[in-house]
This record gives structure tokens, C-alpha cells and sequence, in this order.
């Protein structure tokens, strides 16, 4: 039977924008009336809403701290959650989350989805995020018992594992890549799932002080924010020059292509003006326009790919292709907000991906050995020190690296770079200065 | 067959990771894996995708509510099987993609698209997150799932998305638009490179149980998380717990992530930052931080008046005056933070000039500033 009264969440669902009240709703609605032999509450959606509704009346959330929720052999992949109302709203009362590990760029079958329905109807709240922040499948809410069940029946009939949480390997994420973006410099599905499957154990077992991130961008425009939030940015780029189809260039220039494939048709912003929309914008001021010709300075171009998201049927990437790597991002807990740092100014990415694996484990060994407790990677390598980070890649300096170099003297040399080291003899000095 | 509670290890299988996407793939994506030559925008949420083999594929874009039922996948499920051959995606951003082979499938998908409506009146799949124009907010779980939020996450979005739903499915901006939202400081929807950013911000130093703390807690775990090192430890009622020294609090919460005798959360502290200009590309400029503009505004559900209010202010300054092409940050940082405080008529206080580790690098120390 409905229970619910939840005024405000109801106001939630005027308005053109989907709405997630009337979606639980439907769901309720759906639990009501089914024969599925549903193993959860079947009021679990009525709770929820209840629930939340309380919420709003409170400004408060309801949720207890955390709690212990895992299938065996794994550390991670389920996060327990209880409500702190539990009399209340027995439904909810556990409600725990589990992650599935997503295929690379959120491409499915129907038929492999409905079964995940299926099994997600039954076992559980019938409610999921499509996606998580990180990437996953969520499948949110479901009460301790049916955790192993809801293990099996994903191990053995869709044959589909968890994913990453608490202090382990985060699931990895890439963007649509190679699938359908003619920007892509590299596989990044490929290098997605198969780094997810190599680190399989790092993945379900948490060994390491916090959470390790690894996101996959195909370009420098950065789709799935690797540079942003993830430890690991592994970045698409290419070394030769951009490909230039002049005619395209000209059909540009003549108002038959639309810049940025048509995306600023929404307002009227005048005639295609090459010169100030391309070259004056280039941040390298590497391109030039005589009226004919477009020509680029490749050497001098930083890849920002503006020209190329303005004019993508004349300019194309170059074809020496592969990815910068830059470690370190994070959000602001705790020193703050970090950005990745550029380490390896480029890798080629090919199957079967050895060399970013053997820097991977490199970092891990030094970042489990150097990192307290709840230090992200980027946070060690501000404490350490970029140059020792670089050491620990076995990678040289380079200029790339920075932004500027150091304004501040305080350069930490190494003993053994001195000419007779760092002993002298007091003694021996006295010999030369008087107190 | 089925998992057996009392031989849990029996028939275990472990370590499969994710399925392989390539299962996955429709057919023409598969062919053209590699070889797309460019790409078109055709309408609003509408892609076209040219292959060198001379094919096409032709996507629809819709925003989804990144909660989403059983029985909405189903219905996704449904459109999918009826236009697509039984595939579709996601986007990294909650949107959901219908791919179809040729010209003559798109509008018999695009017109069932738009007549699925919730009994409450929304639309299901609103069409657009294309272009110079706002797409999908990526958000956090919020008050419906999640013990540290200090806000609601799914209701903000909500409110928020239904006040600029114009510009979802409009290009008439001057860049893409990325707007995000963090429920706490956690941010695991990582918001600090967004456009604009709305972040769950505590404003009162954390609760103290003496009584369960020492029960509840790692004492020197809690201790150690304190970034401001406001946290020792004392005795209280011959109970060992900790002090928090209220004036070092930032109220960040890290200490009640490892300890939850220490709660911080409530009606009146809790509430909305906003921030804005940061970025992810290297589009013309490097990537950045998004900076705070609004310092608080109150939890005020079910539709958080001041909050919209603030990021409207924001978007519609920047349509109004940002050159073509310009992210939000990059038009702050031409004309000048102080404008650009004058233009959003957002007022500035105290709270938004940084005291934090590397507050310094953002005073300014130049006479070159705006009258």
C-alpha cells in the first residue's frame, strides 16, 4: 500500500527536466503490482521517498556512517550504507550499494541490461545510477543477505565483476574513443579494459593508503576530465604535423562547413571569420592565412585542438599518434585541489600496453612505500618533491614538465653531484679563518 | 544453482572484470572502429559521424536523471530494440545515446523520443547537451544515499536543470558549458574544473561524542586527519575522546570520513558554494581550477531558489558578454574578476580571498585592477 506523503519531493516533479522522484515513483509503483518474488522489501521505494522527504524537511541527510558490506575475497566493490531511521523506514533500513565494473565507454546490449534489470528488480531497490562519478554501474540499495547472491548471479550468468572502492585501484574509465570520435590518439577502450584486467587484484583487494584513479582521454579536449580526477591521466597526442585538407579549409572560409560541426547554430554570430575565430585564437600563434592556403608551424604548436574542433572536416590529428601521461589529480580533500603534472611527454599506446604497465607498478612500489596513510599520489609527490618522482619513473627533466622553472634558490642537491662532498674539516677551515 | 551460504566458495569466480566492450559495439561503430573522418552537429543533441568508408552513424542525445529505475533502463531498453538493433550508450555525463545507421531511422527515433513523458509531466529524454550550449550535470548521490552530504544533490539538479532546460536543448552559447555538483568537499563528482560548480560546504566545526567516540573511532586516525591540526586528544568524563579546536576548523569533514562520533552536518551550517571558470580542455587555454564566487547560500528545499538564482545570474552574464568560443573562465580572466563580480551582480566578500596553503598566489600584486 502507499504510504507515502511527500510534498516536497513531489514539487519535483513539475518542471521539463526528468524527473527522479516521479522515476522512484513509477518504480514503487511497479514493485506494488508485480509477481516478481522479490528477495527486498517491496516498499523499498516508498521508504526511499519517505525517506528523503524527511530529508528535505530536515535539511539533513539520514544515512549512518558507513558500515561493513562486502562479498568474501573482495575489499571493495560494495559500500554498506544504513539508515539512521530504521523504525521508521524498514524498507531502507539497510540499503547497501554495490559498484559493477562498467564495459569501456558505457556501450551495451539491450539484452545484457534487461538482465541486469532482471537481477537488479529481485535482489535489490530496482533503483541505479547510470552511471557513478568514477564510471560504474550503481546499484543502489540492497540488504546484506543478497550481496553474495547478487555476486553470483553477475560472476556466473552475466559474466560482469564489481568494481573498485576504498583504498584500491578505482574502476578506470575512458572516454568514447576509437567507437565514434575521429579525434581519438589512441585506443582508449583497449588500454581501459585491458589495464583493468591486469590489475585485477590491485582493483578488489584494497593494499594501498588511499584510492588510485586511472582515466583514459583520447585527445587533448579531455572527455572523461582524466587531468582533473585522476592519478593516473593517460592523455592522447600526437607528435607530427595536423593533416590539412585546404578545400575543406576553403568550403570553411566560403560558409559550407559550419565551424565546430554546427554547434554555435543556436545564435547568430556573423560570417565564419577564419582569421579571428582560428589563427588569432591559436595560443601558439603557429598558424598563418594568406587568403588561399592555411599553414600551421607544427613545430610550434601546442595541440590545444581549437583549430581542429573549429574546422574538423579540413584538420585532422597527426598520424605519429599515442598519449602524454601526467600523474597526480585529485579533488581538494585534503591540501587542496591538484591538477596532473605532465610526466611522460609521450608514450606510444599499442597492445599490449607493457610500458605504462611497468611505470604503473614503479609508482605503486615507491607510493606504497613513501605515502602516509590517506595520501593521495599527488600529495606524495608534492611532499617528495617532483624530481624524485621523476627518479622513481627513471625519467630525465625536461622543460615540458613546467610550467616555469623554480623562482626560489632552494635547490636540494645531491652529495654525490658535489665536487668532495658535503664532509669538510672544521679543523682545516680554521687553519684559513680565524674565530 | 545459485550461491550456497553454507559453501560460499563453492564454483567462486572472481577476477572477470568488466564484459569486453567490443561485445557491445553496434554493428556500424564496430565496422568504423578508428576510421570516422569528422563529425556534424545536425540539430541540437543530434550527431552525425562520417567514416572514411563512406558510412555514417547518427546519434541522439538525451539527459537522463542519473538515478534511473529498473523500469526506465527497460523502457531505454525498448527504444533501443525498436530503433537501434538492441544497442546503446551512455555519456560520461549521465546522457543517454541512441545510434542509428542510416538518415531514415533518425526521425521515427527522435519522434518517439519526445512524446515518452512521466506521469508527473517531466520529460523522460529531452533532446540536446550538444555544442556551445549546457549539457548534463554530473552530480553526487546526495541525501539519497550518501552519510556525508551537505546537500541534496538529485533535488539541486533537478531545480537547476528544469530553470535552464532552454539552454540544453539551445546552442546559443559562447562555449560548451559544464556545470557540476559535489554534495561535500569529498567531491566525488569532482567539480573543481567546472564552469560552474555547486559544492556542499559545512559552515560549523564537527560534534563531539565523548560517550561513543572512543567506541567508535580510531582515536589517532582521527587525530591525524585534521589537515589543520585542530584535533588532539583529551578526556572527558573519564572517557578518552578529542578536542576540536574551533577556531582552526575549516570544516572540511575529513575528520568525520575516518571517525563518526564527529558529525558536522545540519540545517542552519550546511548549505551551497558555488564556483565557477574552471575547465578541462586544452581548448586555447590550459586547463584550471574553478574559483568560488558565492561563499553560502542555505539549504532551501524543494527547489533551492538561491542557488538557481545564482548560477542564472552567472550564465546569463557570460552569455550576454563572452566572446565566441570563450569558456566562462577565460571571460572572467579577460575582463577581470572585479567586472566580472559587477556583471553577475554577485556580491563579493571577505570569504572568497583565499587563507588556505597557496592562498597568496592569488592576491593580487600588481596595480593593474579596474576602477
Amino acid at each position: 500500500m502507499v504510504k507515502r506523503k511527500t510534498p516536497m519531493l513531489d514539487e519535483l516533479e513539475k518542471g521539463k527536466w526528468p524527473s527522479f522522484v516521479s522515476d522512484i515513483k513509477q518504480e514503487a509503483e511497479s514493485r506494488n503490482e508485480t509477481d516478481v518474488d522479490l528477495q527486498t522489501p517491496k516498499e523499498v521505494c516508498d521508504d526511499l521517498l519517505d525517506l528523503l522527504e524527511l530529508s528535505f524537511k530536515d535539511r539533513e541527510g539520514h544515512w549512518k556512517h558507513g558500515g561493513i558490506a562486502g562479498v568474501f575475497g573482495y575489499g571493495g566493490g560494495v559500500i554498506g550504507r544504513y539508515c539512521d531511521r530504521p523504525e521508521e523506514f524498514p524498507a531502507v533500513k539497510d540499503f547497501h550499494t554495490l559498484r559493477v565494473n562498467q564495459p569501456s565507454s558505457y556501450f551495451y546490449r539491450t539484452e545484457f541490461l534487461r538482465k541486469i534489470c532482471e537481477l537488479w528488480e529481485r535482489r535489490g531497490s530496482g533503483l541505479t545510477n547510470m552511471h557513478g562519478s568514477t564510471g560504474d554501474i550503481i546499484l543502489l540499495g540492497t540488504t546484506t543477505p543478497q550481496i553474495e547472491e547478487i555476486f553470483w548471479e553477475l560472476t556466473h550468468n552475466l559474466k560482469q565483476d564489481l568494481g573498485g572502492s576504498g583504498s584500491n585501484l578505482r574502476t578506470p574509465n575512458c572516454c568514447i574513443g576509437k567507437s565514434r570520435c575521429e579525434f581519438a590518439c589512441y585506443d582508449t577502450q583497449e588500454a581501459c579494459r585491458n589495464l583493468t584486467m591486469e590489475f585485477q587484484d590491485e582493483l578488489h583487494r584494497p593494499s594501498f593508503g588511499y584510492k588510485f584513479k586511472m582515466k583514459f582521454d583520447g585527445c587533448p579536449n579531455g572527455c572523461v576530465a582524466s587531468i582533473a580526477r585522476s592519478d593516473m591521466s593517460v592523455i592522447g597526442t600526437w607528435k607530427d604535423d595536423i593533416r590539412i585538407d585546404q578545400e575543406a579549409v576553403q568550403a570553411y572560409v566560403a560558409g559550407e562547413f559550419k565551424p565546430d560541426g554546427g554547434g554555435f547554430a543556436g545564435r547568430d554570430w556573423g560570417p565564419f571569420d577564419i582569421v579571428k575565430e582560428v589563427i588569432d585564437l591559436c595560443p601558439t600563434h603557429c598558424m598563418a592565412w594568406n587568403g588561399k592556403k592555411l599553414g600551421i608551424n607544427n613545430r610550434e604548436c601546442n595541440r590545444c585542438m581549437h583549430c581542429i574542433n573549429t574546422m574538423p572536416r579540413a584538420l585532422r590529428i597527426g598520424k605519429e599518434t599515442g598519449a602524454s601521461i601526467l600523474f597526480g589529480a585529485k579533488a581538494p580533500i585534503l591540501e587542496g585541489a591538484q591538477l596532473s603534472t605532465l610526466t611522460i611527454p609521450f608514450m606510444r599506446m599499442e597492445e599490449p600496453f607493457n610500458e605504462i604497465k611497468e611505470l604503473v607498478g614503479k609508482i605503486w612500489d615507491w607510493w606504497s612505500e613513501e605515502g602516509r596513510s590517506r595520501e593521495r599520489l599527488g600529495e606524495l609527490m608534492q611532499r617528495k618533491g617532483f624530481a624524485k618522482f621523476l627518479d622513481v619513473c627513471g625519467v630525465k627533466a625536461d622543460p615540458r614538465m613546467i610550467k616555469e622553472p623554480r623562482s626560489n634558490p632552494y635547490i636540494f642537491w645531491k652529495e654525490a653531484d658535489i665536487p668532495g662532498g658535503w664532509e669538510r674539516d672544521i679543523k682545516d677551515f680554521r687553519k684559513r679563518h680565524q674565530k | 544453482m545459485g550461491y550456497d551460504a553454507k559453501n560460499p566458495m563453492k564454483d567462486r569466480i572472481t577476477d572477470i572484470g568488466p564484459r569486453d566492450y567490443k561485445e557491445f559495439l553496434p554493428p556500424v561503430i564496430k565496422k568504423n572502429f578508428g576510421k570516422w573522418l569528422y563529425h556534424e552537429i545536425l540539430e541540437p543533441g543530434v550527431l552525425l559521424h562520417v567514416s572514411e568508408s563512406g558510412e555514417k552513424v547518427f546519434t541522439v542525445r538525451v539527459g537522463g536523471a542519473r538515478l534511473m529505475s529498473v523500469t526506465h533502463i527497460r523502457e531505454i531498453c525498448d527504444i533501443a530494440d525498436k530503433h537501434c538493433d538492441g544497442y546503446v550508450r551512455w555519456t560520461t555525463r549521465n546522457n543517454i545515446e541512441f545510434m542509428v545507421d542510416s538518415e531514415a531511422k533518425l526521425k521515427p527515433l527522435m519522434e518517439d523520443l519526445e512524446k515518452r513523458k512521466f506521469a508527473g509531466g517531466s520529460l523522460k529524454f529531452p533532446r540536446g547537451g550538444t555544442g556551445a550550449g549546457l549539457t548534463n550535470i554530473v552530480h553526487t548521490q546526495g541525501w539519497l544515499h550518501c552519510h556525508t552530504a551537505a546537500i541534496d544533490a538529485s533535488g539541486v539538479v533537478k531545480a537547476v536543470m528544469d530553470e535552464l532546460y532552454e539552454d540544453f536543448g539551445k546552442m546559443r552559447l559562447p562555449a560548451h558549458v559544464r556545470i557540476s555538483l559535489a554534495c561535500c568537499l569529498n567531491m566525488c563528482g569532482a567539480v573543481h574544473c567546472s564552469d560552474i560548480a555547486i559544492l556542499g560546504v559545512h559552515r560549523k566545526p564537527p560534534m563531539v561524542d565523548h560517550d561513543n567516540l572512543a567506541n567508535m573511532c580510531e582515536i589517532p586516525l582521527a587525530v591525524a586527519s585534521c589537515p589543520t591540526g585542530a584535533i588532539k586528544t583529551t578526556t572527558v568524563d573519564g572517557k578518552k575522546s578529542v578536542e576540536v579546536n574551533n577556531d582552526k576548523c575549516m570544516y572540511c569533514g575529513n575528520c568525520f570520513t575516518m571517525c563518526p562520533a564527529m558529525p558536522l552536518a545540519d540545517a542552519e551550517g550546511s548549505g551551497v558554494a558555488i564556483l565557477v571558470g574552471g575547465k578541462l580542455s586544452n581548448r586555447i587555454t590550459a586547463p584550471m581550477f574553478s574559483k568560488v564566487v558565492v561563499p553560502f547560500l542555505p539549504n532551501e528545499p524543494p527547489r533551492w531558489p538561491q542557488t538557481v538564482e545564482a548560477v542564472k545570474k552567472i550564465l546569463n552574464a557570460y552569455a550576454k558578454d563572452a566572446k565566441k568560443y570563450e569558456r566562462l573562465g577565460d571571460w572572467a580572466a579577460r575582463i577581470s574578476w572585479e567586472r566580472f563580480f559587477e556583471k553577475t551582480d554577485l556580491p563579493f566578500t571577505e570569504h572568497l580571498i583565499d587563507d588556505y596553503r597557496f592562498a597568496y598566489t592569488t592576491w593580487r600584486t600588481s596595480t593593474q585592477f579596474k576602477f
